[in-house]
Protein backbone atom coordinates (compact mmCIF):
# COMPACT_ATOMS: atom_id res chain seq x y z
CA UNK A 1 0.00 0.00 0.00
CA UNK A 2 2.67 2.55 -0.87
CA UNK A 3 1.59 6.54 -1.42
CA UNK A 4 2.76 8.90 -3.70
CA UNK A 5 4.29 12.19 -2.92
CA UNK A 6 5.18 13.05 -6.42
CA UNK A 7 1.85 15.93 -6.19
CA UNK A 8 3.40 17.52 -3.34
CA UNK A 9 0.45 17.41 -0.36
CA UNK A 10 -2.21 15.77 -2.17
CA UNK A 11 -1.42 11.98 -2.05
CA UNK A 12 -2.78 8.64 -3.24
CA UNK A 13 -2.70 5.39 -1.55
CA UNK A 14 -2.52 2.11 -4.15
CA UNK A 15 -4.11 -0.98 -4.19
CA UNK A 16 -2.72 -3.11 -6.75
CA UNK A 17 -4.10 -6.78 -5.81
CA UNK A 18 -6.57 -8.55 -7.42
CA UNK A 19 -10.11 -9.50 -5.67
CA UNK A 20 -10.53 -13.19 -6.51
CA UNK A 21 -13.79 -14.73 -7.37
CA UNK A 22 -15.10 -18.88 -8.04
CA UNK A 23 -18.24 -18.47 -10.28
CA UNK A 24 -20.24 -21.77 -10.74
CA UNK A 25 -20.57 -22.39 -14.71
CA UNK A 26 -23.72 -24.17 -14.00
CA UNK A 27 -25.73 -27.14 -15.96
CA UNK A 28 -26.13 -25.87 -19.08
CA UNK A 29 -23.07 -23.76 -18.79
CA UNK A 30 -21.09 -26.66 -18.13
CA UNK A 31 -23.09 -28.92 -20.91
CA UNK A 32 -22.27 -26.18 -23.59
CA UNK A 33 -17.83 -26.33 -22.59
CA UNK A 34 -18.83 -30.45 -22.69
CA UNK A 35 -19.90 -30.68 -25.78
CA UNK A 36 -17.20 -28.72 -27.40
CA UNK A 37 -14.65 -30.81 -25.82
CA UNK A 38 -16.32 -33.83 -27.10
CA UNK A 39 -17.77 -33.03 -30.27
CA UNK A 40 -15.70 -29.78 -30.91
CA UNK A 41 -19.17 -28.40 -32.03
CA UNK A 42 -21.50 -25.78 -29.71
CA UNK A 43 -24.75 -26.88 -28.36
CA UNK A 44 -27.59 -24.42 -27.61
CA UNK A 45 -31.12 -23.99 -26.20
CA UNK A 46 -34.66 -23.73 -27.82
CA UNK A 47 -37.77 -22.22 -26.42
CA UNK A 48 -41.02 -23.73 -26.81
CA UNK A 49 -42.69 -20.59 -26.43
CA UNK A 50 -41.35 -18.20 -29.40
CA UNK A 51 -38.62 -21.18 -31.01
CA UNK A 52 -35.41 -18.86 -31.03
CA UNK A 53 -32.48 -21.24 -30.49
CA UNK A 54 -30.18 -19.56 -28.07
CA UNK A 55 -26.42 -19.97 -27.51
CA UNK A 56 -24.76 -20.19 -24.66
CA UNK A 57 -28.12 -22.17 -23.33
CA UNK A 58 -29.60 -20.91 -20.53
CA UNK A 59 -32.50 -21.61 -18.34
CA UNK A 60 -34.93 -18.77 -19.25
CA UNK A 61 -35.89 -17.04 -22.62
CA UNK A 62 -35.90 -13.09 -21.27
CA UNK A 63 -39.38 -12.18 -23.64
CA UNK A 64 -41.27 -14.95 -23.21
CA UNK A 65 -40.45 -15.76 -18.90
CA UNK A 66 -40.52 -19.16 -19.67
CA UNK A 67 -38.38 -22.22 -18.26
CA UNK A 68 -36.01 -23.84 -21.14
CA UNK A 69 -34.86 -27.60 -21.71
CA UNK A 70 -34.41 -28.48 -25.09
CA UNK A 71 -31.01 -28.61 -25.95
CA UNK A 72 -30.07 -28.24 -30.00
CA UNK A 73 -26.76 -29.70 -31.11
CA UNK A 74 -25.18 -26.79 -33.18
CA UNK A 75 -22.38 -26.95 -35.64
CA UNK A 76 -18.91 -25.10 -35.21
CA UNK A 77 -19.97 -22.80 -37.78
CA UNK A 78 -21.63 -19.04 -38.38
CA UNK A 79 -21.64 -15.86 -40.08
CA UNK A 80 -19.73 -12.31 -38.63
CA UNK A 81 -23.08 -9.76 -37.78
CA UNK A 82 -20.42 -7.36 -36.94
CA UNK A 83 -17.16 -6.37 -35.78
CA UNK A 84 -14.36 -4.12 -34.45
CA UNK A 85 -10.83 -3.69 -34.59
CA UNK A 86 -9.65 -2.84 -30.91
CA UNK A 87 -6.70 -1.19 -30.89
CA UNK A 88 -5.94 -0.10 -27.13
CA UNK A 89 -4.80 -2.51 -24.56
CA UNK A 90 -6.93 -5.16 -22.99
CA UNK A 91 -5.95 -6.53 -19.53
CA UNK A 92 -7.21 -10.20 -19.21
CA UNK A 93 -8.97 -10.15 -15.40
CA UNK A 94 -9.05 -14.10 -15.89
CA UNK A 95 -5.28 -14.25 -16.82
CA UNK A 96 -3.77 -10.98 -16.17
CA UNK A 97 -2.30 -11.03 -19.54
CA UNK A 98 -2.71 -8.43 -22.32
CA UNK A 99 -3.83 -9.15 -25.23
CA UNK A 100 -1.71 -8.02 -28.08
CA UNK A 101 -3.38 -5.15 -30.02
CA UNK A 102 -4.97 -5.08 -32.37
CA UNK A 103 -7.04 -7.81 -31.94
CA UNK A 104 -11.26 -8.32 -33.59
CA UNK A 105 -13.79 -9.04 -31.41
CA UNK A 106 -16.89 -10.64 -33.36
CA UNK A 107 -20.21 -10.85 -33.48
CA UNK A 108 -20.81 -14.32 -34.69
CA UNK A 109 -24.31 -15.84 -35.34
CA UNK A 110 -23.83 -18.96 -35.18
CA UNK A 111 -25.44 -21.40 -37.74
CA UNK A 112 -28.76 -23.16 -36.39
CA UNK A 113 -28.84 -20.05 -33.89
CA UNK A 114 -31.18 -17.16 -33.45
CA UNK A 115 -28.91 -14.93 -31.16
CA UNK A 116 -25.52 -13.57 -31.93
CA UNK A 117 -22.32 -14.98 -30.05
CA UNK A 118 -19.25 -13.35 -29.49
CA UNK A 119 -15.63 -14.38 -29.59
CA UNK A 120 -12.12 -13.57 -31.50
CA UNK A 121 -11.27 -13.25 -34.88
CA UNK A 122 -8.37 -14.00 -35.73
CA UNK A 123 -8.54 -11.27 -38.97
CA UNK A 124 -7.61 -7.17 -38.29
CA UNK A 125 -6.52 -6.44 -41.63
CA UNK A 126 -9.82 -3.92 -42.36
CA UNK A 127 -9.69 -4.99 -46.43
CA UNK A 128 -10.05 -8.97 -45.32
CA UNK A 129 -13.05 -8.82 -43.15
CA UNK A 130 -16.77 -7.91 -43.56
CA UNK A 131 -20.12 -8.28 -42.05
CA UNK A 132 -21.68 -11.57 -43.84
CA UNK A 133 -18.14 -13.48 -43.69
CA UNK A 134 -18.68 -17.46 -42.70
CA UNK A 135 -16.13 -17.99 -39.98
CA UNK A 136 -15.70 -21.62 -38.12
CA UNK A 137 -14.38 -21.77 -34.37
CA UNK A 138 -11.15 -23.13 -33.59
CA UNK A 139 -10.70 -24.83 -30.74
CA UNK A 140 -7.85 -25.80 -28.59
CA UNK A 141 -6.45 -29.78 -28.97
CA UNK A 142 -8.72 -31.45 -26.91
CA UNK A 143 -5.93 -32.79 -24.30
CA UNK A 144 -5.30 -28.84 -23.44
CA UNK A 145 -9.04 -28.04 -22.93
CA UNK A 146 -9.89 -26.66 -19.47
CA UNK A 147 -13.87 -26.50 -20.17
CA UNK A 148 -13.80 -22.54 -20.02
CA UNK A 149 -14.20 -19.94 -22.98
CA UNK A 150 -10.50 -20.31 -24.01
CA UNK A 151 -10.90 -23.73 -25.37
CA UNK A 152 -12.37 -21.94 -28.22
CA UNK A 153 -9.26 -19.87 -29.41
CA UNK A 154 -11.08 -17.85 -32.18
CA UNK A 155 -12.80 -17.88 -35.14
CA UNK A 156 -11.51 -17.98 -38.54
CA UNK A 157 -12.49 -16.76 -41.98
CA UNK A 158 -13.69 -19.78 -44.49
CA UNK A 159 -15.41 -17.74 -46.65
CA UNK B 1 -48.31 13.89 -13.25
CA UNK B 2 -48.31 17.47 -11.92
CA UNK B 3 -47.80 17.50 -8.59
CA UNK B 4 -44.20 17.03 -8.24
CA UNK B 5 -41.14 19.02 -9.24
CA UNK B 6 -37.19 19.32 -9.42
CA UNK B 7 -36.95 22.38 -7.16
CA UNK B 8 -32.81 22.50 -6.30
CA UNK B 9 -29.87 21.24 -8.79
CA UNK B 10 -26.05 21.11 -8.75
CA UNK B 11 -23.31 19.73 -10.42
CA UNK B 12 -19.45 20.07 -9.86
CA UNK B 13 -17.52 21.42 -12.56
CA UNK B 14 -15.97 17.97 -14.42
CA UNK B 15 -12.56 17.02 -14.04
CA UNK B 16 -10.02 14.13 -15.41
CA UNK B 17 -8.81 14.24 -11.80
CA UNK B 18 -9.98 15.81 -8.56
CA UNK B 19 -6.86 15.31 -6.63
CA UNK B 20 -7.98 17.38 -3.75
CA UNK B 21 -11.72 15.62 -3.04
CA UNK B 22 -12.66 12.64 -2.23
CA UNK B 23 -16.02 11.62 -3.46
CA UNK B 24 -18.14 11.89 -0.06
CA UNK B 25 -16.31 15.31 -0.79
CA UNK B 26 -18.16 15.99 -4.23
CA UNK B 27 -21.74 14.92 -2.85
CA UNK B 28 -20.87 17.12 0.06
CA UNK B 29 -20.51 20.04 -2.36
CA UNK B 30 -23.12 19.54 -4.54
CA UNK B 31 -25.70 18.66 -1.84
CA UNK B 32 -25.26 21.84 0.15
CA UNK B 33 -25.50 23.42 -3.20
CA UNK B 34 -28.95 21.95 -4.39
CA UNK B 35 -30.38 23.08 -1.19
CA UNK B 36 -29.05 26.78 -1.61
CA UNK B 37 -30.42 26.62 -5.14
CA UNK B 38 -33.74 25.54 -3.93
CA UNK B 39 -33.26 27.40 -0.79
CA UNK B 40 -33.79 24.55 1.46
CA UNK B 41 -32.07 23.44 4.33
CA UNK B 42 -30.95 19.60 5.12
CA UNK B 43 -34.09 19.26 7.61
CA UNK B 44 -36.59 19.98 4.72
CA UNK B 45 -35.48 16.83 3.57
CA UNK B 46 -37.01 13.56 4.62
CA UNK B 47 -35.55 10.77 1.68
CA UNK B 48 -32.28 10.80 0.66
CA UNK B 49 -31.22 8.58 -2.44
CA UNK B 50 -27.47 7.85 -3.93
CA UNK B 51 -26.22 6.62 -6.98
CA UNK B 52 -22.85 4.83 -7.11
CA UNK B 53 -21.29 2.18 -8.52
CA UNK B 54 -19.33 -0.56 -6.33
CA UNK B 55 -16.82 -1.16 -9.41
CA UNK B 56 -15.79 2.43 -9.48
CA UNK B 57 -15.68 3.23 -6.19
CA UNK B 58 -13.88 -0.16 -5.16
CA UNK B 59 -15.81 -0.21 -1.67
CA UNK B 60 -19.49 -2.58 -1.28
CA UNK B 61 -22.42 -1.09 -1.02
CA UNK B 62 -20.43 2.30 -2.31
CA UNK B 63 -23.68 4.63 -1.36
CA UNK B 64 -22.93 3.82 2.79
CA UNK B 65 -19.90 5.73 1.65
CA UNK B 66 -21.41 9.28 1.12
CA UNK B 67 -24.56 9.12 3.78
CA UNK B 68 -22.72 11.88 6.12
CA UNK B 69 -21.99 14.10 2.81
CA UNK B 70 -25.52 14.12 1.82
CA UNK B 71 -27.04 14.69 4.73
CA UNK B 72 -28.07 11.21 5.08
CA UNK B 73 -28.13 10.72 8.76
CA UNK B 74 -31.55 10.09 10.47
CA UNK B 75 -33.38 9.45 7.26
CA UNK B 76 -34.63 7.58 5.08
CA UNK B 77 -31.48 6.48 2.73
CA UNK B 78 -31.23 3.84 -0.06
CA UNK B 79 -28.91 3.84 -3.07
CA UNK B 80 -29.05 3.05 -7.09
CA UNK B 81 -26.63 1.26 -8.67
CA UNK B 82 -27.52 2.63 -12.16
CA UNK B 83 -27.40 5.71 -13.92
CA UNK B 84 -28.49 8.69 -11.92
CA UNK B 85 -32.00 9.36 -14.28
CA UNK B 86 -32.68 5.64 -12.51
CA UNK B 87 -31.48 6.81 -8.59
CA UNK B 88 -34.08 10.35 -9.94
CA UNK B 89 -36.76 7.71 -10.74
CA UNK B 90 -36.81 6.26 -7.72
CA UNK B 91 -36.15 9.78 -5.46
CA UNK B 92 -39.73 10.55 -7.49
CA UNK B 93 -41.44 7.10 -6.11
CA UNK B 94 -40.75 8.11 -3.20
CA UNK B 95 -42.02 11.67 -3.01
CA UNK B 96 -45.35 10.27 -5.16
CA UNK B 97 -45.45 7.72 -2.00
CA UNK B 98 -45.33 10.43 0.87
CA UNK B 99 -42.08 11.83 1.52
CA UNK B 100 -41.61 15.29 0.73
CA UNK B 101 -38.65 16.03 -0.22
CA UNK B 102 -36.25 13.72 -1.74
CA UNK B 103 -32.82 14.57 -2.28
CA UNK B 104 -30.84 12.41 -5.10
CA UNK B 105 -27.01 12.33 -5.18
CA UNK B 106 -24.57 10.61 -7.72
CA UNK B 107 -21.29 10.16 -7.65
CA UNK B 108 -18.33 9.02 -9.68
CA UNK B 109 -14.74 9.54 -10.01
CA UNK B 110 -13.65 7.62 -12.87
CA UNK B 111 -9.74 8.41 -12.24
CA UNK B 112 -9.39 6.62 -9.58
CA UNK B 113 -10.03 2.71 -10.97
CA UNK B 114 -9.55 0.97 -14.38
CA UNK B 115 -12.45 2.05 -16.29
CA UNK B 116 -11.52 -1.15 -19.08
CA UNK B 117 -11.79 -3.12 -15.78
CA UNK B 118 -14.93 -1.85 -14.45
CA UNK B 119 -16.96 -1.94 -17.46
CA UNK B 120 -15.53 -5.41 -18.56
CA UNK B 121 -16.84 -6.43 -15.08
CA UNK B 122 -20.14 -5.65 -16.33
CA UNK B 123 -20.21 -8.80 -18.88
CA UNK B 124 -20.69 -12.19 -17.99
CA UNK B 125 -17.44 -13.85 -16.30
CA UNK B 126 -17.52 -17.25 -18.23
CA UNK B 127 -18.72 -16.52 -21.84
CA UNK B 128 -17.45 -12.83 -22.26
CA UNK B 129 -15.33 -10.95 -19.99
CA UNK B 130 -12.26 -12.61 -20.94
CA UNK B 131 -13.07 -11.67 -24.51
CA UNK B 132 -11.80 -8.17 -24.10
CA UNK B 133 -15.11 -6.73 -23.98
CA UNK B 134 -15.93 -3.52 -22.31
CA UNK B 135 -17.52 -0.14 -22.64
CA UNK B 136 -15.78 0.82 -25.41
CA UNK B 137 -15.66 -2.22 -27.77
CA UNK B 138 -19.07 -3.43 -27.22
CA UNK B 139 -19.58 0.43 -27.93
CA UNK B 140 -17.95 0.26 -31.11
CA UNK B 141 -19.84 -3.31 -32.09
CA UNK B 142 -22.90 -1.35 -31.31
CA UNK B 143 -21.56 1.15 -34.21
CA UNK B 144 -20.76 -1.26 -36.72
CA UNK B 145 -24.22 -2.80 -36.08
CA UNK B 146 -25.93 0.67 -36.71
CA UNK B 147 -23.63 2.44 -39.22
CA UNK B 148 -23.97 -1.02 -41.28
CA UNK B 149 -27.36 -1.41 -41.69
CA UNK B 150 -28.05 2.12 -42.68
CA UNK B 151 -25.51 2.46 -44.92
CA UNK B 152 -23.86 5.46 -42.34
CA UNK B 153 -20.82 7.21 -42.66
CA UNK B 154 -17.83 7.36 -39.78
CA UNK B 155 -18.12 11.24 -41.15
CA UNK B 156 -21.91 11.76 -40.14
CA UNK B 157 -21.40 10.45 -36.61
CA UNK B 158 -18.55 12.65 -36.48
CA UNK B 159 -20.45 15.86 -36.74
CA UNK B 160 -22.18 15.18 -33.26
CA UNK B 161 -19.08 15.05 -31.06
CA UNK B 162 -17.86 18.69 -33.28
CA UNK B 163 -21.34 20.24 -32.58
CA UNK B 164 -21.16 18.84 -28.88
CA UNK B 165 -17.46 19.76 -27.85
CA UNK B 166 -18.77 23.53 -29.83
CA UNK B 167 -21.96 23.38 -26.90
CA UNK B 168 -19.60 22.81 -24.47
CA UNK B 169 -17.58 25.72 -24.84
CA UNK B 170 -21.19 27.73 -23.30
CA UNK B 171 -21.32 25.21 -20.14
CA UNK B 172 -19.10 26.15 -17.08
CA UNK B 173 -19.41 22.52 -15.85
CA UNK B 174 -18.16 20.97 -18.85
CA UNK B 175 -14.52 19.18 -18.79
CA UNK B 176 -13.92 19.29 -22.57
CA UNK B 177 -15.45 22.44 -24.21
CA UNK B 178 -13.22 22.22 -27.82
CA UNK B 179 -13.62 23.94 -31.26
CA UNK B 180 -12.62 20.96 -33.78
CA UNK B 181 -13.73 20.18 -37.07
CA UNK B 182 -15.33 16.50 -38.28
CA UNK B 183 -11.26 15.95 -40.14
CA UNK B 184 -10.26 16.53 -36.44
CA UNK B 185 -12.48 13.25 -35.34
CA UNK B 186 -11.69 11.15 -38.27
CA UNK B 187 -7.63 11.63 -37.90
CA UNK B 188 -7.81 11.40 -34.42
CA UNK B 189 -6.03 8.25 -32.65
CA UNK B 190 -8.26 4.79 -33.67
CA UNK B 191 -9.47 3.02 -30.64
CA UNK B 192 -11.81 0.39 -31.47
CA UNK B 193 -13.26 0.42 -35.19
CA UNK B 194 -15.02 2.48 -36.35
CA UNK B 195 -14.72 4.93 -32.94
CA UNK B 196 -11.72 7.41 -32.98
CA UNK B 197 -10.61 9.35 -29.87
CA UNK B 198 -12.80 12.23 -30.74
CA UNK B 199 -16.15 9.55 -31.36
CA UNK B 200 -15.33 8.55 -27.45
CA UNK B 201 -16.56 10.40 -24.31
CA UNK B 202 -13.49 11.56 -21.43
CA UNK B 203 -13.06 9.82 -18.64
CA UNK B 204 -14.27 12.36 -15.66
CA UNK B 205 -14.79 12.47 -11.99
CA UNK B 206 -17.34 14.81 -10.87
CA UNK B 207 -20.99 14.78 -8.63
CA UNK B 208 -24.19 15.86 -9.26
CA UNK B 209 -27.75 16.55 -7.01
CA UNK B 210 -31.08 16.87 -7.73
CA UNK B 211 -34.11 17.64 -5.42
CA UNK B 212 -37.78 16.40 -5.88
CA UNK B 213 -40.55 17.44 -4.14
CA UNK B 214 -44.29 17.81 -3.27
CA UNK B 215 -46.79 20.63 -4.09
CA UNK B 216 -46.49 21.61 0.10
CA UNK B 217 -42.73 21.98 -0.43
CA UNK B 218 -42.17 23.22 -3.98
CA UNK B 219 -44.58 26.07 -2.50
CA UNK B 220 -41.44 27.37 -0.49
CA UNK B 221 -38.75 26.95 -2.58
CA UNK B 222 -37.60 30.38 -4.17
CA UNK B 223 -36.54 28.91 -7.35
CA UNK B 224 -38.82 28.20 -10.18
CA UNK B 225 -39.99 24.47 -9.89
CA UNK B 226 -39.48 22.53 -13.16
CA UNK B 227 -42.55 20.06 -12.99
CA UNK B 228 -42.25 16.53 -13.98
CA UNK B 229 -44.83 16.15 -16.56
CA UNK B 230 -43.42 12.42 -17.96
CA UNK B 231 -41.04 9.80 -17.16
CA UNK B 232 -40.82 5.95 -17.54
CA UNK B 233 -37.71 3.24 -17.68
CA UNK B 234 -37.51 0.16 -19.43
CA UNK B 235 -35.14 -2.43 -20.08
CA UNK B 236 -34.05 -5.11 -22.71
CA UNK B 237 -32.07 -8.56 -22.11
CA UNK B 238 -28.56 -8.46 -20.98
CA UNK B 239 -26.56 -10.46 -22.93
CA UNK B 240 -25.28 -8.24 -26.37
CA UNK B 241 -25.94 -11.29 -28.74
CA UNK B 242 -29.78 -11.14 -27.92
CA UNK B 243 -30.37 -7.74 -28.86
CA UNK B 244 -31.02 -5.78 -32.08
CA UNK B 245 -28.28 -3.09 -31.31
CA UNK B 246 -29.51 -0.93 -33.92
CA UNK B 247 -32.99 -0.59 -33.02
CA UNK B 248 -33.49 0.41 -29.04
CA UNK B 249 -36.52 -0.97 -27.98
CA UNK B 250 -36.24 -0.37 -24.54
CA UNK B 251 -35.96 3.32 -24.98
CA UNK B 252 -38.67 3.70 -27.52
CA UNK B 253 -40.75 1.23 -24.92
CA UNK B 254 -39.94 4.49 -22.44
CA UNK B 255 -40.46 7.49 -24.79
CA UNK B 256 -43.40 6.49 -25.06
CA UNK B 257 -45.02 5.60 -22.19
CA UNK B 258 -43.00 9.22 -21.03
CA UNK B 259 -44.78 10.89 -23.95
CA UNK B 260 -48.35 9.12 -23.06
CA UNK B 261 -47.85 10.66 -19.62
CA UNK B 262 -46.82 14.37 -20.43
CA UNK B 263 -49.53 14.45 -22.82
CA UNK B 264 -47.08 14.61 -26.00
CA UNK B 265 -48.27 13.60 -29.24
CA UNK B 266 -45.37 14.93 -31.96
CA UNK B 267 -42.14 14.82 -29.63
CA UNK B 268 -40.22 17.17 -32.57
CA UNK B 269 -42.42 19.72 -32.23
CA UNK B 270 -43.76 19.53 -28.72
CA UNK B 271 -40.14 19.39 -26.96
CA UNK B 272 -37.78 22.13 -27.00
CA UNK B 273 -34.64 21.41 -25.81
CA UNK B 274 -33.30 17.80 -25.02
CA UNK B 275 -30.50 16.44 -23.19
CA UNK B 276 -29.12 12.96 -24.27
CA UNK B 277 -27.08 10.43 -22.77
CA UNK B 278 -23.96 10.11 -25.53
CA UNK B 279 -21.11 8.78 -24.55
CA UNK B 280 -20.09 7.95 -27.94
CA UNK B 281 -20.95 9.90 -30.69
CA UNK B 282 -23.09 7.84 -32.45
CA UNK B 283 -25.51 7.31 -29.63
CA UNK B 284 -27.05 10.39 -30.27
CA UNK B 285 -28.41 9.92 -33.27
CA UNK B 286 -29.24 6.33 -32.27
CA UNK B 287 -31.16 7.53 -29.63
CA UNK B 288 -32.98 10.00 -31.47
CA UNK B 289 -34.50 7.49 -33.52
CA UNK B 290 -35.09 5.14 -30.31
CA UNK B 291 -37.25 8.38 -29.13
CA UNK B 292 -39.47 8.91 -32.30
CA UNK B 293 -37.63 12.42 -33.14
CA UNK B 294 -36.83 10.91 -36.35
CA UNK B 295 -37.57 7.74 -38.38
CA UNK B 296 -35.05 5.07 -37.50
CA UNK B 297 -31.76 5.26 -40.07
CA UNK B 298 -32.59 9.35 -40.09
CA UNK B 299 -31.26 10.49 -37.12
CA UNK B 300 -27.14 11.52 -38.44
CA UNK B 301 -29.14 13.55 -40.10
CA UNK B 302 -30.57 16.02 -37.98
CA UNK B 303 -27.34 18.03 -37.86
CA UNK B 304 -26.95 18.62 -41.65
CA UNK B 305 -30.56 19.29 -41.55
CA UNK B 306 -30.27 21.85 -39.00
CA UNK B 307 -32.59 20.45 -36.23
CA UNK B 308 -30.28 19.41 -33.39
CA UNK B 309 -27.98 22.49 -33.63
CA UNK B 310 -27.78 25.44 -31.33
CA UNK B 311 -30.83 27.72 -32.43
CA UNK B 312 -32.45 24.38 -34.80
CA UNK B 313 -36.10 23.27 -34.29
CA UNK B 314 -34.88 20.83 -31.26
CA UNK B 315 -31.27 21.77 -29.85
CA UNK B 316 -29.69 18.34 -28.61
CA UNK B 317 -27.10 18.38 -25.64
CA UNK B 318 -26.72 22.55 -25.66
CA UNK B 319 -24.82 21.91 -22.24
CA UNK B 320 -22.08 19.09 -24.56
CA UNK B 321 -23.40 16.21 -23.29
CA UNK B 322 -21.56 13.12 -21.90
CA UNK B 323 -18.40 13.49 -25.14
CA UNK B 324 -18.00 16.62 -23.11
CA UNK B 325 -17.68 15.03 -19.41
CA UNK B 326 -18.73 11.84 -18.53
CA UNK B 327 -18.25 10.58 -14.80
CA UNK B 328 -20.30 7.71 -14.96
CA UNK B 329 -24.04 7.38 -13.37
CA UNK B 330 -23.41 11.26 -12.65
CA UNK B 331 -23.57 11.96 -16.33
CA UNK B 332 -27.40 10.71 -17.10
CA UNK B 333 -28.06 13.06 -13.65
CA UNK B 334 -26.54 16.02 -15.55
CA UNK B 335 -28.64 15.57 -18.45
CA UNK B 336 -32.00 16.04 -16.32
CA UNK B 337 -30.29 18.74 -14.35
CA UNK B 338 -29.81 20.58 -17.56
CA UNK B 339 -33.07 20.14 -18.69
CA UNK B 340 -34.66 21.33 -15.35
CA UNK B 341 -31.93 24.18 -16.15
CA UNK B 342 -33.33 25.18 -19.50
CA UNK B 343 -37.21 24.87 -18.29
CA UNK B 344 -36.10 27.44 -15.49
CA UNK B 345 -34.72 29.79 -17.82
CA UNK B 346 -31.29 29.34 -15.88
CA UNK B 347 -29.25 27.59 -18.49
CA UNK B 348 -26.67 30.94 -18.58
CA UNK B 349 -25.16 30.99 -21.98
CA UNK B 350 -26.13 27.98 -23.37
CA UNK B 351 -29.73 28.62 -22.54
CA UNK B 352 -32.18 27.69 -24.94
CA UNK B 353 -34.45 30.81 -25.45
CA UNK B 354 -38.12 30.35 -24.31
CA UNK B 355 -38.02 26.55 -23.71
CA UNK B 356 -41.00 25.39 -22.10
CA UNK B 357 -40.43 21.46 -22.48
CA UNK B 358 -37.61 19.85 -22.16
CA UNK B 359 -36.33 16.35 -22.55
CA UNK B 360 -33.81 14.33 -20.35
CA UNK B 361 -32.79 11.06 -20.99
CA UNK B 362 -30.16 8.73 -19.50
CA UNK B 363 -29.68 4.74 -19.82
CA UNK B 364 -27.39 2.08 -17.88
CA UNK B 365 -25.64 -1.05 -19.16
CA UNK B 366 -23.40 -1.56 -22.00
CA UNK B 367 -25.17 -0.18 -25.30
CA UNK B 368 -28.33 0.85 -23.28
CA UNK B 369 -30.06 -1.98 -21.98
CA UNK B 370 -32.33 0.19 -19.81
CA UNK B 371 -32.94 3.63 -20.68
CA UNK B 372 -35.38 6.59 -18.45
CA UNK B 373 -36.97 9.41 -20.32
CA UNK B 374 -37.85 12.54 -18.44
CA UNK B 375 -40.10 15.34 -19.37
CA UNK B 376 -40.12 18.74 -17.55
CA UNK B 377 -42.10 21.85 -17.82
CA UNK B 378 -41.55 25.15 -16.75
CA UNK B 379 -45.71 25.47 -16.18
CA UNK B 380 -47.86 23.59 -14.34
ZN1 LIG C 1 -39.08 -17.52 -25.96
Amino acid sequence: MPTENAQGELLKVTFTHPMPYDWSIGLYGSRFFQEIKENRRFIGIRCHGCGLVYVPPRRVCGPCFTELTELVPLSDTGVITAFSVVNYPFIDPNTGAQRPIPYTYGYIRLDGADNIFSHIINETDLNRIRVGMKVRAVFRETEKMEGNIQDIRHFQIIG
Amino acid sequence: MDNAAIVGVAQTKYERRKKDQIFADLVFDVTRAALDDAGLGIDDIDSVVTVSNDFFDGRTISGMAVGDACGGQDKNISTVSGDGTFGAFYGLMRVLSGYKATIVVAHCKGSEGSLPLATNGMFDPIFQRHLGIDAISSAAIQANVYLTRYGIREEDIAQVSVKNHGNARRNPFAQLPMEITVADVMKSRKIAEPLKLLDCCPISDGAAAIIIAGEEVVARCKTKPAWIKGVAHCSEDYLLGDRDLANPVALRDAARRAYKMAGIRNPLAEIDVAEVLEPFSYMEPLWLEGLDICEPGKGFRMIDEGVTVMGGKLPVNPSGGALSANPVLVAGLARLIEASLQVRGDAGARQIKGAGTALAHGFNGPCGQSHCVWIVGGNR
